[in-house]
């Protein structure tokens, strides 16, 4: 039975246990004439907790632990001698008999009776391939008696799971709705699951830092012992591609350097679009705009927050990129007579400038809050004084405001780093180390996704090192988050 | 006397005046420029907002028009086979050559010599490969069309379409367009026989990938996209309220909740495609998820939206006065039912208009749905969470990278259905806020 329909079936039985309980509980109250504990809905609910929540968290076990001991046992069957007589590892092994088993469960009914466990392999196999599973010809004829076997463990396991599993759901019901009495304390139990599922809930956040930092670790990790982390953080030529066509050597070329340089050059060109323009917008809005403008200024810039990259990696791509592209052309033909473009249209400048753009509202809202906190009085002083507006913001307001300017710089300059679309649209491939921004460069973030779509393989370099640099990423972009972080911090407290 | 001082004041005024007005100039000067500077940069960033929507919207409008041709078509049976055996054999019908009525109908419209093959490529060329499909549901609809003639609106092909809508550059010499002078006359007499017709597209909301753009559309990456909406609404609603309530309402100030503030703050700036390496490694490698299934692309976006919900409802709940709170409690509720009978109806307008940015937010991510291999060639209608789908920013992506004219002008369509689903989501948001939200 499928594992929707047991929970669904789950979910019932507590539903009909709760309704008991409720009309048991507005019962109690008729019967012994006062007035019980908790009101009819948290015995409702006490009853509905027994019921769901043991019952679910023993599925959800065994649903884990079921494959998993089913994977030992039919390791532990392997003939001694066997796997490694045919040339395979355990791994591969246990792949092959795992896919024998899904052969034989595509099956239909009448041909799989006539498959036994002494059946050879040979005759199995044309009968699997009719049915659409391709199955690796180093299969063995030791096998096809694991994967029987291991059908029925799965088969055996689903069925007692399904039962045991309702079992627990019914139990847990009946032991809640014997427990209803006018002394029960309902509501407290009842608050009690619910304060444990709010907690559950608030170390999800926790468990994805986890998630993120494990399973990056564990890939590089693995990365790391096939490619030097030396040549990896140190190395200036990125050729991943080079040793897959089997030139001998287990390794590439994987050198970080000119993609975390076309990564810090492109976003280097998007801060001097950006903070520029950001930064004297927020400055005119807090300090001049009279609230009509800023009333329609405001919400206008936001709006370029809120367009997804991929518009901007699709506007660098068919509008910017051929406009620069033109416009070298044109340049070069008023300046040397020889019309050939200069600026490729897939460039560092091109990538650069539009995500400049998309960084205008970040720098500009995060910089206007900061302003507009620093306190009226310093403002009145300093114009009290005589200096004019520009001083005033130059002078006084800058100075005070710059540790938070300077923290919203930065977050803002960590989503420059970990920017993925217009960089995968606009700035091209090619791993150079240059210094002329009208060269195509690429990012970190570039090569994660060519190196992660399309076929995967998780014990080739050429996957893995993805993660490697994931992680450098991540390490990246955190360490400014968390310095930023605690600048606000420091900064918030000064004037609160 | 008096007169003296008057004359002292005015002299000393006249005096320091003189003296100061060239400071005065100078300073007034860098003043009217820094305020230059802001209006400047304010326009900059305007300018950039609007060209960057005209620059979609130009390319894109086009999109929404396919050029349709109408072609009489004999159903013959010569070349599909009699009623009855189409019924006895469907894979007959399936495999029948339907592009052949389509020519012959053309032949015979434009009143070309069979024999001129030049001509009859030329005209072969007005129509879409997808005529194929088109022709063989109409067959599979309804036996009895075959041995009769009917006019049928057949697709135009690309090169067509773009050169009716001015795409191409006509100009030119023949070679260096993709549309020859024979066809411009074929089309020039479709023109006045009213056979050719602009009509709007709704196929690119129904069709799925395809790599002919006259049959390609978003209908297949939408649902892709909305089931994925359902399940970052399932989620991450109930565990980010959850989670708040928790820490806003309950939590203890000590090193555990301290963490997860911190933890939840990061979380909210860690780049996007960050999420996606962790739904590759987490979702698929271990937990052996199918790839490029929408359960994937969900759990994955849910995660990225998480942060952003539980900040949004934190700051709901905390907009709540107290004094609520002090009544609850002072009328007897447990901690539990304050928070739940009083606090979170009050939080409720705050929390979903949140929640609705959440969501627009992740219906534009592209990066993380990459990896976890949602690019991918997606022609059918996903029917459970599981089965491989597509998502609207992805098959945007998709279509970015195809050279041809058709495909650029219905990447911008697809964008302009993406924007128009945002700013819906956005208006929606923004009109919550204004009808409930609470000032006190």
């Amino acid at each position: 039975m499928s594992t929707s329909i047991i929970i669904l079936i789950v979910l019932l039985v507590g539903a009909v246990g709760g309704y008991a309980a409720y009309q048991r509980g507005r019962q109690l109250r008729i019967e012994r004439g006062m007035r019980p504990h908790s009101r009819p809905i948290y015995h409702a609910s006490y009853v509905l907790s027994w019921a769901w929540v043991p019952s679910l968290l023993l599925l959800g076990t065994w649903l884990i632990a079921s494959p998993i001991l089913n994977e030992i046992q039919i390791r532990n069957a392997f003939p001694e001698d066997a796997v490694a007589e045919a040339g395979l590892t355990d791994d591969l092994a246990y792949g092959i008999v795992e896919s024998i088993g899904v052969g034989l469960r595509s099956l239909p009914e009448d041909e799989r009776d006539q498959i036994d466990e002494d059946t050879p392999i040979e005759d199995a196999l044309p009968l699997f391939r009719q049915y659409g599973v391709a199955i690796a010809s180093a299969s063995q004829d030791w096998m096809l008696p694991l994967a029987i076997e291991s059908n029925i463990w799965s088969t055996v396991s689903r069925w007692a799971m399904t039962i045991v599993v309702v079992l627990f759901a019914a139990g847990g019901a009946f032991y809640g709705y014997r427990n209803i009495r006018t002394r029960l304390r309902a509501r407290n139990k009842v608050e009690k699951v619910v304060n444990v599922t709010l907690i559950v809930a608030s170390s999800i956040a926790i468990m994805t830092t986890v998630g993120i930092v494990f399973s990056m670790l564990f890939e590089s990790a693995d990365f790391f012992s096939r490619v030097s982390a030396w040549e990896f953080f140190f190395g200036t030529t990125w050729e991943p591609r080079f040793s897959a066509a089997g030139s001998g050597g287990e390794t590439g070329q994987f050198g970080l350097i000119p993609l975390l340089a076309g990564t810090l050059y492109i976003g280097a060109v998007a801060m001097a679009v950006a903070v520029p323009i950001g930064l004297f917008a927020a400055i005119y809005m807090a300090e001049y705009a009279d609230n009509r403008t800023r009333s329609v200024a405001k919400p206008l810039l936001e709006v370029l927050a809120g367009i997804p990259t991929i518009v901007y990696g699709f506007f660098a791509l068919v509008t910017v990129g051929p406009f620069f592209r033109d416009l070298s052309a044109q340049i070069s033909g008023l300046l040397t007579g020889n019309y050939s473009a200069f600026i490729q249209a897939q460039s560092v400048l091109t990538a650069g400038c539009v995500m400049g753009i998309m960084l205008i509202p970040f720098v500009s809202s995060l910089s206007d809050d900061i302003i507009t906190s620093v306190p009226r009085s310093l403002r009145d002083g300093s114009l009290g004084l005589g200096a004019t507006r520009s001083e005033t913001v130059k002078r006084v307001i800058l100075p005070a405001a710059l540790p938070g300017i300077v923290s919203a710089l930065l977050l803002t300059a960590s989503r420059a780093i970990g920017e993925t679309m217009i960089v995968v649209l606009a700035a091209g491939v090619a791993a150079n180390l240059t210094i002329n921004p009208f060269e195509a460069m690429t990012t970190i973030t570039v090569k994660i996704v060519q190196q992660l779509t399309g076929d995967l393989e998780f014990t080739s370099p050429q996957t893995l090192v993805a993660f490697a640099l994931g992680i450098t990423l991540f390490v990246i972009t955190l360490c400014l988050n968390v310095y930023a972080l605690y600048i606000v911090r420091k900064y918030k407290e000064q004037y609160e | 006397m008096t007169d003296a001082t008057a004359n002292d004041i005015s002299d000393r005024s006249e005096a320091t005046r003189g003296r100061r007005d060239i400071g005065i100039k100078r300073r007034y000067a860098a003043e009217r420029r820094f305020k230059a500077y802001g209006m400047i940069a304010i326009g900059l960033g305007i300018a950039f907002l609007f060209i960057l929507l005209w620059s979609v919207v130009s390319k894109g409008y086009t999109a929404f028009w396919q050029t349709e041709i109408r072609v009489p078509i004999t159903f013959s049976e010569e070349v599909i086979g009699t009623a009855e055996e189409g019924a006895a054999n469907q894979s007959k019908l399936m495999m029948a050559n339907y592009p052949q009525l389509a020519r012959d109908g053309l032949i015979q419209l434009l009143e070309i010599d069979p024999e001129n093959s030049e001509a009859v490529s030329a005209a072969n060329g007005l129509v879409s490969q997808g005529v194929r499909m088109e022709l063989r549901d109409m067959v599979l609809n309804d036996l009895q069309v075959i041995g009769t003639t009917e006019d049928v609106w057949l697709y135009a092909s690309s090169d067509l379409d773009s050169a009716l809508k001015g795409s191409y550059d006509l100009s030119v010499e023949e070679s260096r367009r993709p549309i020859s002078d024979l066809q411009l006359e074929f089309i020039e007499r479709l023109e006045e026989m009213g056979a050719l017709e602009q009509n709007f597209n709704w196929g690119l909301f129904t069709f799925g990938a395809s790599s002919r753009a006259e049959t390609a559309g978003v209908g297949v990456a939408i649902i892709g996209s909305a089931y994925m909406m359902l399940i970052v609404l399932a989620l991450a609603l109930p565990i980010g309220v959850a989670a708040s309530i928790y820490l806003e309402e309950f939590a203890p100030k000590n090193r555990f909740t301290d963490l997860i503030e911190v933890n939840i703050n990061n979380l909210a700036a860690v780049p996007s495609i960050v999420f996606g390496i962790l739904g590759l490694a987490v979702f698929i490698n271990w937990f052996g998820l199918p790839r490029s299934a929408a359960l994937v692309g969900g759990l994955v976006l849910t995660l990225m939206t998480l942060p952003t919900i539980i900040i949004a409802t934190r700051a709901a709940l905390r907009a709540v006065p107290p004094s609520i709170r002090w009544a609850a409690l002072g009328l007897g509720a447990s901690k539990t039912q304050t928070v739940f009978q009083h606090v979170l109806p009050l939080a409720a307008p705050g929390i979903l208009t949140g929640t609705i940015i959440g969501l627009a937010q992740a219906l534009g991510e592209t990066a993380p749905l990459l990896l976890i291999g949602m690019v991918a060639f997606v022609a059918d209608y996903p029917e459970t969470p599981l089965d491989a789908a597509t998502a609207l920013p992805v098959q945007i992506y998709m279509w970015a990278n195809e050279a041809e004219r058709a495909f650029q002008e219905r990447t911008s369509g697809a964008i302009m259905i993406l924007l128009g689903f945002l700013a819906l989501m956005n208006l929606t948001a923004i009109f919550l806020r204004r009808r409930f939200e609470r000032r006190w």
